[in-house]
């Protein structure tokens, strides 16, 4: 791990006249995994949204870098009734060259042909390794990811993450990642970050990360079992 | 000559409707324009009576509804389609208020017996701005209608695309009244893109197949209105939902 990417220093946003985020602090590191978790509502979403300028704030944001992507969650995306858009066509608002989107579509594991399906026409699981594809396809330093898996099924669950390991362990990235997955934290997270629109636990995931910390989060009791090996 | 001059006007003003039609039903707003194009209506009342151009009476008039509806959606939050009801239909009241009888049909659906060379003119610089301007926010607005974040993080100026977009639909629409009238100018834009749909498995040929289908079916209602003397307005749209009929023979 080398120097720092992204610093956040009391971060307070407020949309519609609700706090949605209150005093916000901490740093990622290039190269990093932080793992943002938290329940429905907690400011996971306009967190990421803040840091990339789409929602007004009051703090400290610093980027250490401009080469940043950003993936919604895939419910957000409008997928019926769209003009008949190929994913060719949908590649080239990037106005990248047709290399680099075979070289993206080969690294995620979809057919070239595809590019000439139209846009809402392939799976959830394709059509999630395709928007990943989108976000790579110039090389960001940096993915802000929001809910990668959801609506996909186990299997593409760990085809989706196995990807992004890739990616961070080949291309040196560095991901921000939105997620309800607990399992994800303890595999590929190098920190994480509670969210209930406050800082309630900041750190490395075997250090913050105990069912206090976790009732603080969701509200309710919940155990987890570490299954060790000798 | 004044039938050269209206062949003209057909195929770029009918392409560009088309052309933007296209643009304008993938953002679900292409029946915007038929509310809009019967607030031109007193517009054209009055150029009618006072005898100016009826796309020179039309514009402000759309302008001032275009304005009106985002106003209104600004301060209500109500949706876009019920806002544009409220305001053509206020435009229709007033236009019947004072437009004379004998001025209603043409006010309606459309009349190219005055069309001279500085109307046409005007007509084929303003459909090529037009068209120009659609071809730039073309490809942002469509990413925007799939994911308004990811535009967004593209630096796409959203707001500003947005004006344009508006002011393109209003310039189409004070145009498009001179040949279909205040009462079908939906038809100039919804049903060829509806037809380039049809048969379109990309975007290249769905928005380029909107100007086709949009000039083909002006230059073949105009040469049946030569040949018949029947209303031009409603003989566009006649050939236009042909076109469409035929596409759904071929949908892919």
């Amino acid at each position: 791990m080398s120097g720092e990417i992204l610093k956040v220093k009391n971060l307070n946003v407020v949309l519609d006249g609700e706090e949605i985020i209150k005093d916000l602090t901490f740093e990622v590191k290039e190269r990093e995994t932080l793992i943002i978790l938290g329940p429905n509502g907690a400011g996971k979403t306009t967190l990421l949204r803040t840091l990339i300028g789409l929602n007004p704030y009051s703090g400290e944001i610093t980027w250490y870098t401009k080469s940043i992507s950003y993936l919604p969650p895939q419910e957000l995306f409008q997928r019926k009734g769209l003009p008949p858009l190929s994913i060719g066509e949908f590649f080239g608002f990037k106005k990248v060259t047709s290399e680099n989107v075979l070289t993206i579509f080969s690294a995620v594991g979809l057919d070239p042909s595809l590019l000439q399906r139209r846009f809402g026409a392939v799976s959830t699981g394709q059509f999630q390794r395709m928007l990943i594809a989108w976000a790579l396809v110039d090389q960001p330093k940096v993915l802000l990811f929001d809910e990668p898996t959801s609506g996909i099924d186990i299997g593409g669950q760990e085809t989706i993450y196995s990807l992004l390991h890739r990616f961070w362990q080949e291309w040196n990235l560095t991901i921000l990642l939105v997620t309800h997955d607990l399992n994800i934290v303890w595999e590929q997270a190098n920190n994480v970050l509670c969210l209930n629109r406050e800082n309630l636990c900041y750190g490395k995931p075997r250090e913050v990360i105990t069912p206090k910390t976790l009732e603080k989060i969701y509200g309710t009791g919940i155990k987890f079992y570490e299954h060790k090996h000798n | 000559m004044e039938f050269i001059f209206a062949l003209i006007i057909g195929l770029f003003l009918g392409g560009t409707a088309g052309y933007l039609g296209t643009l304008m039903l993938s953002q679900r707003m292409a029946l915007v324009a038929g509310p809009l194009g019967h607030l031109t209506l007193p517009g054209i009342a009055l150029a009618l009576i006072f005898h100016f151009d009826v796309s020179l009476g039309a514009f402000p008039f759309v302008i001032f509804g275009i304005f009106f509806i985002w106003l209104f959606e600004m301060n209500t939050k109500l949706p876009m389609e019920a806002l544009t009801a409220i305001v053509f239909a206020t435009g229709v009241a007033i236009t019947f208020l004072f437009l004379p009888e004998e001025k209603t049909v043409p006010a309606l659906i459309g009349d190219i017996s005055q069309i001279n060379f500085p109307a046409t003119l005007i007509s084929v610089v303003l459909s090529l701005f037009v068209f120009f301007a659609t071809k730039k926010i073309y490809s942002p607005m469509i990413l925007a209608g799939i994911s308004e974040d990811l535009a967004k993080t593209q630096s796409i100026n959203l707001k500003r695309y947005h004006f344009l977009y508006l002011l393109c639909i209003a310039l189409i629409v004070a145009l498009g009244v001179r040949i279909v009238g205040g009462l079908m100018t939906a038809a100039l834009v919804a049903i060829p893109a509806c037809t380039a749909k049809n048969v379109s498995m990309n975007l290249i040929q769905y928005s380029y197949g909107g100007f086709l289908f949009g000039s083909l079916s002006c230059i073949l209602g105009m040469v049946v209105f030569k040949l018949t003397d029947l209303p031009i307005g409603p003989l566009i749209v006649i050939a236009s939902t042909s076109f469409f009929l035929i596409s759904l023979l071929f949908k892919r």
